[in-house]
């Protein structure tokens, strides 16, 4: 037993986060909304050099062969610094259900993956119960993508963007780029059905849940963190207002939320790199970090007041982001539910740790 | 990172587990009234004589030296298999910590051996009526007596856990008067049929003579009895805190134990029960989860040599506050029966909402969490 990173873990973490205090500042985050693709000119192929886009590849497939443990804090740094890049469905989702599926399609399409010059969208419709949590095909960078890899039922498809239209919707957070597809599934794009195209599309929603998790943990620190900086400066009364009792409980409680969700996704990670409950797992991390990123929005604005409420200050970059993302993959209640049907309704050993 | 325990942790489980399944009493009264604490005496010492009384003390002091792993893993099979409260909790979790760590190498031979035996029992003397959440303005005097050897002690302790059953009391005074807030206290075990000392037992919320109000009148305590340096109690003392919010005195098992039979009660009652309670119980099966793996990174931390600190109070509020919502969500599922107190729940209700009052009331934890962990300034 040891719940801990190692050296090199924190190492990676630690450079991720200097490269993106660099190049991916609140103002560039800013600038990313008036961007056609949302994103911050330059960034993604730094990602992509480090290996963070291609951690989850295979050497073979030009990626570092890592597993969720080694991309969860990089995932976390993403959330930190608000960066607007599409790590969560690349790297943690479309890279691992193109390993699974192999064959041709992962020869062709992982390399310039990895690179960093092709983006892969994921579209997973609520057609299984597994995944009646999905989004819709409210599909996250679709536009910018030249493969969307999507399921439809049991089917997994992978379409070439030409091959499809999108129909570009605008989200709250402005360096979001999401889309609903108009596109019907044909035989010519299946590439997995039956039980193994079900499994693959399972898999792949219970990474975008975690993933997502985990810069929602990012994200909320880094709110917290900015509120904290403030109530110490900010004064009134004659004092500073993180004196006052009233706010210190309120990032009392932030705090609280966050240094329990931590631990929560952390053990996903484990469950995706060694094995074990993965559904519930997945849905745990998702259900924890959203109501933690939420709350920790809600304080840090309360704590900020009038000037967290003004879009000079840069909080709303981080509150839109945490908004659009707690829904995204599934919210809270519906995970919650996931891990209802495994714990409450299973067979009696599922509530029991040690049967 | 590795979430399994090994093959010699999962040996020792199984052992626990046979000797728990093979020796756990059936149901006794409760610990906190005069004739379950004597029920509670005699499984103390069927504890001990198998050497499962203090499993991670030295094999010296009774225990069996077992790893802070290996202690969570017991936790978890002895409220797994459904064993008794510890009635000498508070000599084995809050005051042996310290003596370990400030007592002489005769208290340690005198009393540790006689704590893991329930042969020495003690009580917890901190609170005073003008002194709760503010532990600093404790009036209780030591004097010094020098023609005695000791000191005398003055004042009046309250709400005082067992302090109707137990035999000694570990506590804070002050010694020196001329010393404010947390300087100038000393820490003393105080036996209690001393001359000087009157007991007088108060009943508690739930019905129990669990509490008792503690009087001592120039009672002698002679200098071995002070723990740590004179003067030097705050600092002493604290060391216990911790360990009364944190880690030890609530491990993760006793809480997952719960969570499996508020399952259990949903499975058997929670057909028609309506989707709110549904969801109480799934976030109290989850929370209770959460505590585990967070208590597992806590202990990774503590063997790689960091001290447990204001993260304490992080585990105070998590598990105090699981706790009632874990009462809570199965008395919702109980109905009327949870006034009949069906299943004990009621009455592990009512000890549940002593959680976030005792140990430092929460309100005072989500202090300590501001100042000492963001960093926000006093008050």
């Amino acid at each position: 037993m040891r719940f801990a990173f190692t050296e090199d873990q924190l190492a990676l973490r630690d450079a991720v986060r200097d490269l993106l205090a660099r190049e991916c500042p609140p103002a560039a985050v800013r600038a990313a909304w008036d961007e056609p693709a949302g994103r911050v000119p330059g960034l993604w192929s730094r990602l992509a050099e480090m290996g963070v886009v291609g951690a989850l590849a295979s050497e073979g497939h030009g990626g570092m062969g890592f597993s969720a443990l080694d991309l969860v804090l990089l995932l976390e740094e993403s959330g930190r610094a608000v960066a607007p890049e599409p790590l969560v469905g690349v790297a943690a989702v479309a890279i691992p259900l193109l390993e699974e599926i192999g064959g041709d399609l992962a020869a062709e399409w992982l390399p310039a993956i990895t690179s960093g010059e092709a983006i892969v969208a994921v579209g997973l419709d609520g057609a299984s119960r597994e995944r009646s949590t999905a989004d819709g095909m409210l599909v996250e960078d679709a536009d910018a993508a030249a493969l969307l890899l999507l399921a439809a039922g049991d089917e997994v498809h992978a379409v070439l963007r030409t091959d499809l239209d999108v129909v570009p919707q605008r989200s709250v957070d402005g360096s979001r780029r999401v889309a609903h597809l108009d596109w019907a599934p044909t035989p010519a794009t299946r590439v997995a059905g039956g039980a193994r195209g079900r499994a693959l599309a399972d898999a792949a929603f219970d990474r975008g849940a975690f993933g997502t998790a985990a810069v929602l943990v990012g994200l909320g620190a880094a709110m917290l963190e900015q509120a904290v900086e403030y109530a110490k400066e900010r004064e009134q009364f004659g004092r500073p207002i993180g004196s006052f009792q009233a706010v210190k409980h309120h990032l009392a409680n932030a705090a609280l939320r966050l240094e329990y969700a931590r631990p929560i996704v952390h053990r996903a990670a484990h469950t995706l790199a060694r094995g074990g409950e993965r559904a519930r797992d997945a849905s745990m991390a998702k259900a924890y970090a959203s109501e933690a990123a939420h709350g920790a929005a809600r304080s840090s604005l309360q704590v900020h007041g009038a000037i967290g409420y003004t879009v000079e200050h840069d909080l709303h970059l981080f509150l839109k982001r945490t908004w659009a993302l707690e829904a995204a993959w599934g919210d809270a209640p519906q995970h919650r539910e996931r891990v209802a049907r495994r714990v409450l309704d299973g067979p009696p050993e599922a509530a029991d740790w040690n049967p | 990172m590795d979430l399994t325990f090994d093959d010699a942790e999962q040996a020792f489980r199984a052992e626990a587990r046979r000797w728990l399944e093979a020796n756990v009493p059936g149901p006794l009264p409760s610990g906190d009234t005069a004739e379950g604490f004597a029920a509670h005496l005699e499984w103390e010492r069927r504890l001990f004589a198998d050497r499962w009384a203090v499993v991670s003390w030295p094999e010296e002091y009774g225990g069996r030296g077992a790893s802070l792993w290996e202690w969570l893993v017991f936790e978890e099979e002895y409220w797994r298999a459904g064993a008794p409260s510890r009635v000498n909790q508070n000599g084995i979790f809050l005051l042996a910590p310290t003596l370990f760590e400030f007592g002489t190498d005769e208290q340690k031979a005198r009393f540790l051996p006689r704590i893991a035996a329930a042969v020495d029992l003690f009580c917890q003397g901190w609170s005073e009526p003008n002194a709760g959440s503010d532990l600093a303005g404790i009036q209780s005097r030591a004097v010094r007596d020098d023609a005695g050897g000791g000191w005398r002690l003055r004042g009046q302790k309250t709400w005082t856990t067992r302090g109707a059953f137990c035999n000694w009391l570990f506590g804070l005074f002050r010694s020196d008067p001329e010393a404010e807030r947390h300087r100038g206290l000393t820490y003393f075990l105080v036996p209690l049929d001393a001359d000087g000392v009157t007991v007088r037992p108060v009943g508690r919320l739930d019905g129990d003579d669990g509490f008792a109000e503690v009087f001592f009148e120039d009672v002698l305590v002679p200098d071995d009895l002070v723990l740590g340096e004179v003067h030097q109690g705050w600092r002493v003392a604290m060391a216990t805190t911790s360990s009364e919010r944190g880690l030890s005195l609530r491990s993760p098992g006793r809480f997952m134990a719960t969570a499996t039979r508020l399952v259990d009660l949903y499975r058997t009652r929670g057909a028609d029960a309506d989707p709110g309670l549904r969801e109480a119980v799934v976030r109290a099966w989850m929370d209770a989860d959460a505590y585990r793996l967070h208590t597992f990174g806590v202990v990774t931390r503590m063997l790689a040599g960091e001290s447990l600190g204001a993260e304490s109070s992080f585990m105070k509020l998590f598990w105090s506050e699981l706790d009632v919502a874990t009462h809570e969500a199965a008395l919702g599922l109980l109905g009327r029966e949870g006034e009949l107190d069906a299943g004990g729940w009621m009455k592990g209700y009512q000890f549940s909402l002593a959680g976030p009052i005792y140990a430092g009331t929460n309100e005072i934890q989500r202090n300590v969490v501001a100042e000492r962990v963001l960093g926000l300034p006093r008050g």
